[in-house]
Order: C-alpha cells, then sequence, then structure tokens
C-alpha cells in the first residue's frame, strides 16, 4: 500500500481548492500551479519505479478492503499515462502564463485547470467503476467552464453541444453502471472481471460491454466524433491543447481498461466491433483533415485520426499491437498537445484562422516554423521521432492479427496526417511573406519555451524508446494477462 | 412492484427524449435532468428494490446499501451538472439572443 498513488489527484483538487481562495495573487496562483504539475511528474516517475521494483501498487481508501471499498490501482499503463498527462499539464501552463488574459487569471482559470488534471489522473488511477464515472464527471465539469473561457459567441455556441452531448453519454455510462451492477453485482473492476471470468462472459454480458463501448466512443471519439471539431477548436490555446492531447485519451484508456481486464472473452464480437468502428474513424477523420482549411478544425480531425490508430491495436489485440498502441498513446499525447500550441500560436500572431490567409510566417518565425515541420514529421511517423516506433509496432501486430484492411488504413491515414500538415506547411510557412513584423501581433518568450519542451519531448521519446520499453512491456504484459491485474487487487496486501 | 418502477423509469426516458428532440434550450437542459433521474431509477431497480431492513448490523437481513449510495453520488453530479449548464444557456442567450437551438448552427463560412 502506497500513498504517494493518491497524489496525482489529490493534489491538483487540494491546490485548486486553495487557489480559489488566492484570487487576486496571480503570481502565486501561477507558481503552486505549476509547483503541482512538477511535483505529480515527480511523483509518477518515482511510482513507475516502484511498480517494477514491487508489481501493480493499490491504495485502499479509509482500510476498506476490495471489493468493498474504492480504492486506486497504479499499473504501468495508467502511471505512464499520468506521467504523459501532468508533462503535458505543466507545459500548457507555462504557454498559459504569457498567453492568457489577466481577467482570465483573476477568474479561476488555474483551479479549474487543476481541476480538469485531477479527473484525467483519477480516471487513470482509479480501480473501481463508479469511481471511474465520478472522476469523468470531474474532468467534463472543469472541460465546460474551461471551453467558455474568453466568453467569444463561438465558445458559448459550440460549448452547449458539448455539454448536451456530453451529459447524454454520462447518462448511458450511468445506464451501463446499472447493467452491470444487475448482472455480476459488483462495482470494483478487478472483481468484476474475476465474475465475469468465472461465469463467462454471457450474451447479456457482451451487451453490456457495448453499452461500455458506446460510452467510451463518446468520449474518445471513437467514430462518434460527430461533436469533436467544433468544440477543440473553440476554446482558448493552452486549453485546446490540454482537451486535444488529454480528453480523448481518457475515453480510450477506459476503453482499454475495459476490453482487457474484463470484457475480453468474446473478442470475435466486441474486438471486430471495435476494429470496423476503428476503420470508419481513420477514414472520417482523414477525409476531415484534408477537407478544411481553418487550422485548428485540421488539428481537431488530426485527434481523430490518432484516436482509430491507436484502436486498431486494441482492436488486433496482440502483444506487439498492445505495446504499439502504449507508445503511440504516450506519443500523442505530447505532439498533440505540441499541434495545438503551435496552430493556436500561428493564429494568434496573424489573427487569421484560415490557412490561405497566412503565407511566408517562417520569415518572421523561424522556429514555430521548423517545430511545426518537426511535429508533421512525428506526427506522420518519421524515425527516429516518436511517432515511429507506435507505428511499427501497431503496424507488425496487425500483421500477425491479419488485420490487413486496418493495417492499410492505418497506414494510409499516416498519409492524409503528413498530407494535411505539409500543406499547412507549404500554404501557411512558405511563400511570400505578405504580413510585415510591425503588424503582427508580438509573439512572447514562454510560448516558444512551452513549444521547445514538447519538441525536445517528442525527440526523446523516439531516440529513448529504448529506455521507456521496460515500463511500456510491463504495461502491455499487465494489460494481456489480466490475472495480474486482479491477483494485484483481490490478494493480499 | 420492480416491473411498475421500471415501466416509470421508461416513461421517464421517453419524456426526457422528447424534451431534448426540442429546439428550446431550456427544455433541453431540463430533459437531461430527467434523463439522469430515470438512471437513478433504472440503478435502484436493477439492485432490487426493498428487500429487507436498514443496512445497520443487528438489523435482520438488511437491504443493499451500495445503489443508494450510488444514486445520491449521482444526483450531486447531476445538480452540479444542470446548474453549469443553466448558466451557460443564460449566459449563450445573452450572447447570442435566441435560446432556438436550430440558431445555434455555425456560421456559413466556417
Amino acid at each position: 500500500m502506497s500513498n504517494l498513488i493518491v497524489m496525482p489527484m489529490a493534489l491538483p483538487v487540494l491546490f485548486g481548492i486553495i487557489l480559489l481562495f488566492l484570487r487576486p495573487y496571480v503570481k502565486v496562483q501561477r507558481g503552486l500551479s505549476l509547483l503541482v504539475f512538477v511535483a505529480n511528474i515527480g511523483i509518477s516517475a518515482y511510482v513507475l519505479h516502484l511498480i517494477q521494483q514491487n508489481g501493480v501498487l493499490r491504495l485502499d481508501f479509509g482500510g476498506w478492503e476490495p471489493p468493498f471499498g474504492i480504492l486506486f490501482v497504479a499499473d504501468s499503463f495508467s502511471m505512464l499515462l499520468v506521467l504523459a498527462a501532468s508533462i503535458v499539464a505543466a507545459v500548457c501552463l507555462i504557454y498559459s502564463f504569457s498567453s492568457v488574459e489577466p481577467s482570465f487569471e483573476k477568474n479561476f482559470y488555474y483551479s479549474f485547470v487543476l481541476f480538469l488534471i485531477a479527473g484525467v489522473n483519477g480516471s487513470f488511477l482509479t480501480g473501481d467503476i463508479f469511481n471511474l464515472f465520478v472522476c469523468f464527471e470531474i474532468m467534463l465539469l472543469a472541460s465546460y467552464v474551461l471551453i467558455v473561457f474568453g466568453g467569444k459567441k463561438r465558445q458559448l455556441r459550440e460549448s452547449i453541444k458539448y455539454v448536451i452531448v456530453n451529459v447524454v453519454s454520462s447518462w448511458i455510462f450511468l445506464v451501463a453502471i446499472a447493467y452491470i451492477y444487475g448482472s455480476v453485482g459488483t462495482l470494483n473492476m478487478a472483481h468484476i472481471a474475476e465474475r465475469v471470468a468465472e461465469n463467462g462472459q454471457t450474451a447479456t454480458l457482451t451487451v453490456v460491454s457495448i453499452v461500455f463501448l458506446t460510452v467510451f466512443a463518446l468520449k474518445a471519439g471513437l467514430f462518434l466524433y460527430f461533436w469533436l471539431p467544433g468544440s477543440y477548436s473553440v476554446p482558448i490555446t493552452p486549453v485546446a491543447a490540454m482537451f486535444g492531447a488529454l480528453l480523448t485519451k481518457v475515453g480510450i484508456y477506459a476503453m482499454f481498461r475495459m476490453f482487457t481486464l474484463i470484457f475480453y472473452h468474446e473478442p470475435q464480437m466486441t474486438h471486430t466491433i471495435i476494429g470496423i468502428l476503428a476503420g470508419l474513424t481513420l477514414i472520417g477523420g482523414s477525409i476531415g483533415a484534408v477537407a478544411y482549411k481553418d487550422l485548428r478544425l485540421v488539428a481537431s480531425y488530426n485527434v481523430v485520426i490518432a484516436v482509430g490508430f491507436i484502436l486498431v491495436g486494441l482492436a488486433v489485440a496482440t502483444p506487439a499491437a498492445i505495446e504499439g498502441s502504449i507508445y503511440y498513446l504516450i506519443h500523442d499525447i505530447i505532439i498533440k498537445a505540441s499541434l495545438f500550441l503551435l496552430v493556436g500560436t500561428m493564429i494568434a500572431v496573424t489573427g487569421q484562422t484560415k490557412m490561405d490567409e497566412i503565407s511566408g510566417l517562417i520569415k518572421n518565425h523561424p522556429l514555430l516554423g521548423w517545430l511545426f515541420f518537426l511535429t508533421t514529421l512525428s506526427l506522420a511517423g518519421i524515425p527516429p521521432l516518436s511517432g515511429f516506433i507506435g507505428k511499427v509496432l501497431v503496424g507488425e501486430g496487425a500483421v500477425e492479427g491479419g488485420a490487413y484492411v486496418l493495417l492499410a488504413l492505418a497506414f494510409i491515414s499516416s498519409i492524409f496526417v503528413l498530407y494535411s500538415l505539409m500543406r499547412i506547411f507549404l500554404t501557411s510557412f512558405w511563400g511570400e511573406t505578405i504580413i510585415s513584423k510591425d503588424e503582427e501581433a508580438p509573439a512572447k518568450k514562454g510560448w516558444s519555451v512551452a513549444m521547445c519542451i514538447l519538441a525536445l519531448g517528442t525527440i526523446a521519446l523516439g531516440l529513448g524508446a529504448e529506455s521507456m520499453s521496460v515500463y511500456v512491456q510491463d504495461a502491455a504484459e499487465t494489460l494481456l494477462n489480466p490475472q495480474i491485474y486482479i491477483d494485484a487487487v483481490l490478494g493480499e496486501n | 412492484m420492480e416491473t411498475l418502477v421500471t415501466i416509470l423509469a421508461g416513461v421517464l426516458v421517453t419524456v426526457a427524449t422528447y424534451l431534448l428532440l426540442s429546439k428550446s434550450l431550456i427544455r433541453v437542459i431540463i430533459g437531461t435532468a430527467i434523463l439522469t433521474h430515470a438512471a437513478h431509477l433504472l440503478i435502484m431497480v436493477l439492485a432490487e428494490l426493498k428487500t429487507g431492513t436498514v443496512p445497520i448490523v443487528g438489523e435482520g437481513d438488511p437491504v443493499d446499501p451500495l445503489p443508494q449510495a450510488l444514486i445520491l453520488t449521482s444526483i450531486v453530479i447531476g445538480f452540479a451538472v444542470t446548474a453549469v449548464s443553466l448558466v451557460l444557456a443564460y449566459r449563450t442567450y445573452q450572447e447570442i439572443g435566441t435560446d432556438k437551438l436550430d440558431e445555434l448552427r455555425g456560421e456559413p463560412d466556417e
């Protein structure tokens, strides 16, 4: 039992509340919130190290032993995601310092960022399915507020749709929880997994699993991504980066947990459906990414493509594919934040949102241009950047599993990603410089610091894939052998 | 009793769906609130309605207290979400000057 596990959620909640009382002291707010995320990076790295030595860790709240109490479970998979989320949150915070208007900072902006991350980390760590619902809601409530920071007409209009879609999907989540409690009589994920394994995954349970799939597909944007481009393109830049990097990933995480731990007995049913949805997502996302000229919409459709790609790994479910999905998930958290920050900076500097209204940006902003180029290459999966290893492993897994259609779709979608971003690079960065330096809004130092950290992150993740592989392999092994997770939760402490 | 409450939950879902599909924003938000309550009834029914005494040790065969805890948590969350969405709806009405969903589409040039 390790009390450290609760910190990634407890620290943000605690400091989020403290910051409510420090409203006029913007500098203190900035310092404290950055401190929380740096502390979380340290804690999650340390816990990740502990897991390698001691196996999966758990923390029973109030000393109530599972399956009776609520608990947090930390395995390598969840801890890797917490680590990546903390890094991205810290970077987005650094970007916020120099981009967010002072009035937002006085109106609890940092508190809500902390609450959002608390919800994200809580969803990654919890071992109880109702607690997962609660953490989802914490995250979503914070995101409802963050999406309208600025109060522009467009933001309010899109936020209404975002809220209603999410409330309805939360309702489906509740119904799914009611069904699973009615059929297996427990809410602890490991306990559910054990009971499902003992009694067999009956037709009823498979139907329940599809209800869960619907919920997480709505949250992750797997095929049901109709709400995503609209709402991810309206918030202010650092918030959009956090949304694009983290919110869909929580849905993906939940799907991985559900369909590797609990509902893995009928893969010809559930995993086939996931595969079909992933394929359709790849197609739809690719069409969207090349169809629009609005920079933010292109970036949002790139999120959709990544969701499809990661879930190809889950649909195939061979060891290589799962490992590749984990690599790609971490890569995507970092690189999507980078993409949204870059696009947001381009729009902030020029005041234009469409790519053909921006031209020759590289003359005045060489760093921005080359960072964009680097991000493009990394998203397309060019070695030695971080997208490469994930794509290779997912591809390898798809060949092993004989899923050639998915393999083809996954790699064709990479070409669409490359095309959609190269188009931005060619039209907006190259060409004649139509806007002189004096007419532009000045770029601030904090922006490039934040984006450089993420660029270094993608290079480090690509070059250091070997040193990461211990953790990723352990994560994949726990996902593929649910008994490890079940024993860690239900066994003696 | 279970059948009756299940039917009630179904009626609530029907009502909520009707409200969700209407054009007025306030109706939609009330629809989401009713929808959540239908789910609460469902949780209660699926864990079986009152079959024993209060869940205190030594009071005989108790009912399952867990669904009540779940419903209570969910009611609180539903309350918060409804409050936030009402504020959002009001702000939207102030800014855009309409509460009709079909007038909240994007502009044609977007």
